[in-house]
Formats: structure tokens, sequence, C-alpha cells
């Protein structure tokens, strides 16, 4: 698997522009063996999906990227994960300035209980904004960035939790867009909403790929299709491929890839 | 299909068709809402009862006391021979001492206490210091009154040679202590029960634990927060034992806390131990110090009420 990898398209093997290149990296639930050498390099302003079957790690990945993972206590890992070149597993680097720099968007829509207003302005405010006419500019830039400003404008002082599933996900969306971080990761952000909502998820994430780079958990292959450029196929914890989209829905290289894609199992 | 026609057993089906259990049951239920309303109806009625009683009893005190005086007078005398006072001024500060006191001494402690337990403490931790903590809320507060009374006030006068032996600073401390593990421990419930989901949004963004704790968990359950001090205000209010024991029993009306104080409670446990008999002006006046206690922790349950549903986050 890892030489379908470097035997990918070129500009995989180019090391400039890459956000996350991870090394090896081995991941442990207790005695559960949950990732298995991944080695894998993701390219900033690309949308990069993975799929793969339940528990195949997929989610265990991603969350290992911003180190969320680290709230099981039993987790230890092993190998590299270097964002923009420094290893996140360093000692001296803090969780805290990592996921200033890549923010995530959940499965299931978590604002907080606050204002939709406190929702946005809440990350800028820990980092230490508290100019009132700076975060009104970055609520409304955020919320105009996520998509939802027109539905939400008049009310902004209404309790986030009284809006829609889908507006819910997407004020989170926004909520991570107000750091402007450098990678947004999302976990599997359009399983719980109804397919009206989950379109205009997708068509946000296109647009979003201009300034950020995301790596998006699926379960749906039709919006990895949709939405990727790139496509990485995990399964029992392994990297089975990792291409152009394009090239993995159409002429996988590995066997199981195809069976997976073309609905045999999973 | 085939195995019913096989079998001699008849279908199941048709043996509950045969049986009558579901008729009895119904039977049943239809009582259950009745029986359950009469239960219901023993503690409403009870509680009416009592408040009739402290009414009535309340409104033959005021046919001898003027309302005003009551409420606005400066001194408590009840007591005295050629003119007794009853201005309940004195007894209200009395309280209040006490309570504000313990307000102190428990609300820091038990949201800190309640913040570590839900937010820092590992499971383990959590698991043994909780009962802990409620094991202190079981404490009878006669224990409490003479831990004030023999071993609070003689520490306190090691640095305030000043502090009587019956003060309103000793028992002040101790009720705060008996009301924080109920702070600690509601406020817990409240905190642990803020979905996990929350405090990841939170941590993703690049917050520390303490941001998350106090500017997402504490927010988002703050009404528990605050209907657990609220509580702990009212049992404050109405503790008796601890003030009794180490308070002493002289009204005053003033701000001072190293004197001896009497607290509304306080008075009516020394009048009920037989300072005054039956169908006397002082026997009426406990009805209407009772009824004002009641009147006070009415009026913090509607407060808590108000503010909780004003600060209430919904999640």
């Amino acid at each position: 698997m890892v030489q379908s990898l470097e035997n990918g398209s070129n500009t995989l093997n180019d090391t400039s522009g890459i956000v996350y290149n991870t090394q090896q990296l081995n991941l442990w639930y207790g005695n559960h063996h949950a990732l298995k050498d991944i080695n894998l390099q993701i390219k900033e302003n690309e949308v990069t999906a993975i799929i793969g079957p339940s528990g195949c790690g997929k989610s265990t990945y991603i969350k290992t990227l911003n180190r969320m993972v680290e709230l099981v206590p039993t987790v230890k890992t092993s190998g590299k994960i270097l964002y923009r070149e420094r290893n996140i597993f360093d000692n001296d680097y803090g969780v805290e300035e990592l996921r200033t720099k890549v923010g995530m968007v959940f499965q299931k829509p978590n604002p907080f209980p606050k204002s939709i207003y406190d929702n946005i302005a809440y990350g800028p405010r820990i980092h230490g904004i508290k100019n009132k006419k700076i975060l009104d500019q970055i609520v409304e830039k955020s919320l105009r960035g996520a998509a939802i400003w027109d539905e939400v404008k008049d009310r902004l002082n209404t309790n986030a939790y009284s809006l829609s599933g889908g507006q819910q996900q997407r004020i989170c969306i926004a909520r991570c867009l107000a750091i402007e971080p450098d990678v947004i990761l999302m976990d599997e952000p359009t399983s719980a909403l109804d397919p009206i909502s989950t379109l205009k998820v997708e068509e946000l994430i296109q647009e979003l790929k201009a300034d950020y780079s995301i790596i998006i958990v699926t379960h749906n292959m039709q919006q990895a299709a949709r939405i990727s450029d790139k496509t990485a196929f995990f399964l029992s914890g392994e990297v089975v491929e990792f291409d152009q989209t394009d090239v993995i829905f159409s002429t996988p290289e590995d066997k199981r890839t195809e069976d997976y894609i073309s609905g045999r199992f999973g | 299909m085939a195995q019913k026609q096989v079998s001699d057993q008849p279908s199941v089906q048709e043996l509950i068709a045969k049986s009558n259990s579901k008729k009895q049951k119904q039977m049943v239920e239809k009582l259950i809402p009745t029986i359950l309303f009469l239960i219901a109806s023993i503690s409403v009625l009870t509680t009416i009862g009592i408040v009739l009683t402290l009414i009535v009893e309340t409104i033959i005190f005021f046919k001898e006391v003027p309302v005003f005086s009551f409420l606005f007078g400066t001194e408590w005398y009840p007591f005295a021979n050629k003119e007794p006072a009853f201005g309940i001024l004195p007894l209200i500060a009395g309280t209040l001492k006490v309570t504000v006191i313990a307000v102190i001494v428990a609300v820091p402690f038990g949201i800190g206490s309640a913040i570590f337990l839900s937010e820092y403490a590992s499971d383990t931790t959590r698991r043994i210091i909780k009962p802990i903590l409620e094991v202190l809320a079981g404490i009878p507060t006669i224990v409490y009154g003479f831990f004030a009374l023999t071993f609070v006030t003689p520490l306190l006068q090691q640095f305030i040679p000043d502090l009587k032996i019956f003060n309103a600073l000793s028992p002040g401390i101790v009720v705060g202590i008996m009301i924080l593990p109920m702070i600690a421990s509601l406020s817990e419930d409240a905190m642990s029960s803020v979905p996990s989901s929350i405090r990841e949004g939170a941590l993703a963004m690049g917050s520390t634990k303490l941001e998350v704790a106090l500017k997402v968990v504490v927010p988002a359950a703050l009404s528990g927060i605050i209907a657990s001090i609220v509580l702990a205000i009212s049992r404050a209010i109405g503790e008796t034992m601890i003030v009794s024991l180490a308070g002493g029993s002289t009204p005053k009306f003033d701000f001072d806390v190293t004197g001896s104080i009497q607290t509304m409670t306080a008075y009516i446990v020394q009048v009920s131990s037989g300072d005054a008999g039956y169908g006397t002006t002082i026997y009426y006046s406990i009805y209407s110090v009772g009824f004002t206690l009641f009147l006070f922790t009415l009026v913090m349950n509607l407060i808590a009420h108000a503010i909780s549903k004003k600060y209430r986050e919904e999640y």
C-alpha cells in the first residue's frame, strides 16, 4: 500500500505545500491496534476525503491530526505527524497551539448553548480578541463564510440551539472559521443532516477550499467523489490506497478498494 | 406457520386471548391515577395545613403587636417584664450574618470542588470523593454545632482575640461547611450532564481546560448551579442547631459578627424549649417568626426560579 502511495501522481512526491505529513503512525486504544503504519501526505488548499467501513480507523486518524484522540485516556501513539514540518507529538508543541491552527467540525452539530453571536465570538475571545468592533466583523465574516449569514443576521442573540440541525452545523463551521485556521478537519459533518442541508454543507466545502485545507471523513462515497480532490481508503487501520479521487473511483489499483467503492462490502 | 399446525399446543395468540391478566391489569391501571393522586394530595394538603396554621397564629400575634413595629422594630426583647419589644430586624440580622458568612465560605469552595470533580478528576478520584462529600452532608447538625462551639470558636479566638464565645462568625463558617457538599454535589451533577460533545467543540478550538470549564461548562450548567446555591442558602437560613449552640441568644441589630447573636430559628428553639406558656404573646411570636422564615425561603425559591430561567442555556 505504501507503493501505491509513492507510485501515485507526481504531485504527491512534491514536499512543498504539504500541510500534514504522516510518517509511520501507529495508534493503540489499550491493546487494540487501531492505526497501523499510516503514511499520508496531505496538500494545502485541497479537499482530502477519508473513506472506509465502520471501525477502519478513519475517525481515529482525523482526531489524531489535532490530537483530540488523546481525550481517550488509554491511547498510545508512535511515529510522526508533521504539521507544517513540525512534529505535533513534540513535547514542546502545545495542543492549544495546534488546535488554534487546525479547526474541527464534528459529526453531530455541537454548538455551545449560547447565542449565535457568542458561539462565533468564542474562539476569537479565548485567543485574546476583545474589541467589540473587530468581533462584530469577525462574526459577520465567519457567518457569511459559512453561508448562513442571511438566515441568522436578524437573530444573532438567540440561542444557537433554536436553529435546525443543518443550520447548527453551519454555525459550527462558522465558529471554526472565526479563528481563520489553516486546516479544517471534518468528521462526517453531514451524517446527521437531511439531504438539503447536506447539499448546502457540500457546496460550502467547495467554496472553503480556496482558503483552507480540508480533510473530511465520510461514510458516503458519493460525497467523497463529489467534493474531494484526493481520497484515502482506510481498511482495518491501514491505508489501502491514496490517490486522486477520480483515480480511486474509476481505476483503483487495489482489489479491496474496488470492492468497497462498488459496494461489495462495507 | 407450518410449525403451528404440527404442534398440539395452542398458538401463543390463543393463549393470550384465553388469559385474562390484561383485564385485571386494566382495572389496576384505572385505579392507579386515583391512588397516586391521593398520595400526592397528602403532601400538598400537609403543606397547606402548615401554612394555614402559621397564618392563623400569626394573625393572633398581630392583634397584640402592630405589624409595623414587628417588621421595622430594631429591638427584640420578648422577655422584658415592663415593655417587651417585638421588632424582628435583630433576628433577621442574626440570620443574615450567619447566612452571608456561610455563602462566602460555601460558594467558592463548593463550585471549585464541583469544577474539579466534573472537569479535572479522574473517574476513580470522583468515585472516591463524591460519596465522601455526600457523607459530609449527612452529619447531624448537632455535631456541627459542637464542632463550631468547641473547636472553631477557640481556633478563631487565636486570631481574633475580641471574638466572644458566642458569635456569628464561627457558626457562619460551620454552616458554610455544612452546605458546601450540597453545592458541590448538585453543581457537579449539573456540570457532568453538560454533553461532552460541547466540551470537545471548545477543546478543538484551542481552549485550555480551564477555559472550557469556566466559559463553556459553567455557563451551560448555570441554572443547576444557581439552584444548588439557592437550596443551600435556604438550608442556611433554616439551620437551627449550629446557631443555637454556637451563636448565642442576644438578638442585636448591627453588622458585628464577633459578638453574640440570635437567629430566627434559634429564637424559636429558645421559646419552644420551655420559656413561654401557651397563649402568651411570646408563644404567638414564634409563629410570626416562623412565618417570616417561611417567607424568606419562599422568596429565595422564587428568585432562584427567575434567575435560572433567565440564564438557562438550553442544550
